[in-house]
Parts: C-alpha cells; structure tokens; sequence
C-alpha cells in the first residue's frame, strides 16, 4: 500500500533550484539592479496580467509550483512547432494562417461513443483548470508555464473507452494552406503523437486550451493541445484534431524521423542521454546558467510507478 | 579592392553585432527584444559556430575564385580570413564549454567520448588550431614552405568536420547544413581536380 503523508504538489528539497545556481543568479540580478542595468526587477513577479490581445480564460488554480514563471514573452516566442518553420521564433511569426474556429475534434476508435466535439463546447464541457508546469524540451531548455484546461480523463471518460484500448493516438490538422510548414519534408505530416492509455488517463496529463489566463496563441498550439509535463515537450502535440484509442502502440512523429533519438515514451530521464547531447542538464529560459534536469522533469513521485520494472534505458 | 583591414572590419561585424546585442540586452534585460532570443546563449553558440563554418568556406573560396579571375588581390586575404575562422572557433567553442558545460573538463571529455556530434566539431576545431599557430610569416620559414603548405592542407579535413558536425546538429531534416556541406565539397574538390581552366596558364 502507498502511504503518502504529504500532498504529491508539495517540492522536495531536490525539486528547488541548487543553492548555487539560486545564488549565482539572483546575485547576477542583484548586481545588475544596483549597477542601474536592469530597469525593472527581472523575475520577481508572477503577474497573471500580460499584455495580450487573445480572449481571456480563466481556470481555478489546481497546481502551483514554487519555481518562477517563465515570461509570457518568452512562451509564446520560442517555439517548436515544425508546421510553421524550424526557426524558434517561426511559429510566432508565422502562424497567423491557422484558423482555429470553426474547429472539431474527433474522439473514436476503441470507444463506446465515437464523437465529434466542437471546441467552443469542449471549453465549456467541464471546469477548466489552471496548473502550474515545468516544461522540458528534448533539446536541452526548458519553461514554467500556467496552462489552463482540463484533464485529458475526463474527456476520454466521456467518449467510454473499451477494455480492448491500451494506447491512445493524436493527430494534428494537416493542411499546408494554413500550415506552411508542411510543404517542407524536415517530417512526414500531419505530426502524430500517442500514449499509453494508462499514461493518458493520468491525473497530471492535461488537453490545455489557455495559458497565462488567455487562450492559447497559435504558435502554442492553438486552439487545444496535449500537455505531459513528465515527457520531453514533443509529446505535447499541438492542434489536435483526432484523438484515437487503440490497441497497439501508435506510430509518433519524432520516433518516426529518428528512431533511435526519440522513443516512443520519451520521458524526462537525466540518466539516459539523447545520442547527440546529454540530458543531465538543462537551460531555464531566462536563467544565465544550466540547472540539473530532474527524472520525470520532477513528476517522479506521481508516475514513475507507471513504468515499475521497465528498462527505462531500452524504453527511452 | 579589398585591402587587409577590410578583411578584419568586414569579418569583425558578425562578432561587434553579438557583442551589440548583448550590451542590449543586459541593459534591457530582454534578449528577444535585442535579437537573441530567448536563449540568447545557446543563440551566441550557434551564430559563432555558423560563422567560424562560413568564415572557413570563404578560405578555402579565395584560391579557386582567384584562379577563375585573375584576381591577384584577393591572394593577401586568405590569411585574415583564415584567422577569423579560428576566431570564431573558439569563440564558439569557449562559450560553449564555459557556458553549457561550466568550464568543467570531465564533462567536456564525456560529450567528446558519447557524442560524435561534438566529436566532430572539436576535431574540426584541432586541425585550425595548428594552421593558427603557424600563422606568421616566420613559422613558414621555420617549417619550409613545402612543410608548411602539407601541414595547412589540415583545412580541408577541417572543412568535412565542420560541415558533418552542422548536419549533426539539427533535428529532422533541415537542408541549410546540406547546403554548407555541398559548398564545403565543391571547395575541396575544385582544389583536388583544379576545375578552373586559367589555372593552367
């Protein structure tokens, strides 16, 4: 029996920032306020206000983390998001083409009831939420964002999987008209991801439809996207429009370019490197210097019981 | 014409813009706001590592186009180029292994020992560094100049390196570095098979 004695929310001492790099970066702050350098102070506040034309959307806070918040300038321009340019500032440049009304998205496959789901109506099927997650990307940054939305279960529940579902399958729209990026062949479109149905059903996976309290800008993976905080970011597909239960374990996107650079679980493991860098550490967007990356990007303690007795090394 | 000084001002505003963009973006404490992104170190990496790549090309163009042109000028310009090449090496190299790998050696030995993608990329840096060091116009005398024109040949395996080490580095598959690495070929093979006819004036 799992006896816990305190909220699985709560940091450990491992989850906080190294005394170090803390050190070293709020006195590279501290000096840079003194010598005049920096106008405002750099990272003191959270504010849920940003400057945002987007339709507000709001969420009861469900999840906080005691790390700071990366800015939303930074958030919504540094981007992977392959269907509008390899460039990291791409996407925020370019995705203006994607129209996000009207848009479906398509629940079937292993399920009682099949169903097609008009976003205005997923926005409102349950409370959303607004939680609090890091976000690790395979190559080596990362972020702290609030993402509003609701738990992926709740939708899957709704749609009634059957026993026979194991994993569950994503698709992103594909059409080069709004996104150019799919004329390029740097991958095969439309970009698919999946997850074990276990892993979907998780109660940290979310579908996010907002971040900082406004609905998801294009380039983030407007107008609903997976969030898995404990995989590398690529997992977390962008635009969904189908969301397939099946019986066996799905093709994916990255796993498909580079088989032995991106498996299928893809879950945050400072121990296993990636085979052109290591993964030990990472870079916090807006951090001068690198920080240890956690096991499960520090979800450990919630999911690593989903992978007890796997090789994390041959399942990477 | 261009003279030497020209050489050393044109190759010198890559590395004067960096240094702008990071004057800017200390005093505003917004480095996308000054073009470095949101990483604006892992942004300094790969602009220094582009240029030591281009600036390395450009070498290895001046015989060739001088050959096809007549062009007796250009021949003083390899040199200053060459230099910034290494500049920009290890430009590029240092702040990555201070930076990303915070100056330890340990570490830098084990990226070299797992990764042949900075495998490469240090090797390439290995074989400019010598030709660097006999840059002068003494180490030719000292060395001979059939000696030293064999120990600069090193530039060629310098520019495969370099050019496998960019294809290396990105995901999916992106057709700049291809474009380098096919740039790269052509240079190393119109100086095996001299392509040009004047040069057999």
């Amino acid at each position: 029996m799992l006896i816990r004695s305190r909220s699985p929310h709560d940091l450990t001492e491992s989850d906080t920032t190294p005394e170090a790099l803390y050190w070293n970066r709020r006195t590279v702050v501290a000096g840079m306020l003194a010598a005049g350098l920096v106008p405002q102070a750099v990272g003191a506040v959270q504010a849920a206000e940003v400057n945002s034309p987007l339709p507000r959307l709001a969420g009861k806070r469900t999840r906080t983390l005691d790390e700071e918040w990366t800015s939303y300038d930074s958030v919504t321009h540094y981007n992977n998001f392959y269907e509008f340019g390899t460039g990291k500032e791409d996407p925020a440049e370019r995705a203006g083409t994607l129209r996000t009304r009207p848009w479906t998205v398509r629940i079937d496959g292993l399920v009682a009831k099949p169903q097609t789901i008009d976003i205005d109506r997923l926005t409102k099927l349950f409370p959303l939420e607004e939680r609090i997650y890091r976000l690790r990307c395979v190559e080596g940054w990362s972020m702290v964002i609030p993402w509003t939305g609701l738990p992926l279960a709740k939708l899957l529940a709704l749609a009634e999987p059957l026993g026979s579902a194991k994993f569950v399958a994503f698709e992103t729209l594909r059409d080069p008209r709004q996104m150019p990026g799919q004329r390029s062949p740097v991958l095969q479109w439309p970009y698919v991801e999946g997850v074990r149905l276990d892993e979907a059903m998780h109660p940290l996976t979310l579908l996010a439809l907002g971040l900082y309290g406004r609905v998801l800008p294009n380039q983030n993976g407007a107008p609903v996207r997976l969030v898995v905080p404990w995989k590398y970011g690529f997992k977390s597909i962008k635009s969904i429009v189908r969301i397939r239960l099946t019986d066996r374990q799905p093709p994916t996107s990255w796993n498909l370019s580079a088989p032995n650079e991106y498996g299928f679980y893809s879950n945050v493991n400072p121990e296993v490197d990636h085979p052109r860098w290591s993964q030990a550490r990472e870079r916090r967007i807006g951090d001068w210097l690198p920080r240890k990356t956690l096991p499960y990007n520090g979800y450990g303690e919630e999911v690593a019981a989903l992978y007890r007795g796997m090789n994390l090394r041959r399942y990477f | 014409m261009l003279g030497r000084s020209g050489v050393h001002m044109l190759m010198a505003l890559p590395l004067l813009g960096l240094v702008g963009q990071w004057a800017v973006a200390i005093v505003t404490a917004d480095p996308r706001a000054a073009g470095l992104s949101a990483e604006p170190i892992a942004y300094s990496i790969n602009t220094l590592g582009l240029w030591a790549l281009r600036s390395l090309l450009l070498t290895l163009a001046i015989t060739p186009l001088r050959r096809a042109t007549g062009w007796g000028w250009l021949a003083p310009l390899r040199r200053p180029i060459g230099l910034w090449c290494f500049a920009y090496a290890t430009l590029h190299l240092s702040v990555y292994f201070g930076l990303n790998l915070l100056g330890s050696l340990e570490e830098l030995a084990k990226e070299i020992a797992k990764h042949p993608f900075i495998l490469f990329g240090m090797a390439a840096w290995a074989l400019v560094l010598p030709l660097a060091l006999t840059s002068t116009r003494a180490s030719i005398r000292r060395l001979g100049a059939k000696r030293w024109q064999t120990l600069h040949r090193l530039i060629y395996g310098a520019a495969v390196l370099a050019a496998v080490h960019f294809i290396l580095r990105v995901k999916g598959f992106q057709i700049e570095p291809w474009i380098y690495a096919a740039v790269a070929a052509l240079l190393v093979l119109a100086r095996v098979v001299k392509l040009s006819p004047l040069s057999r004036r």
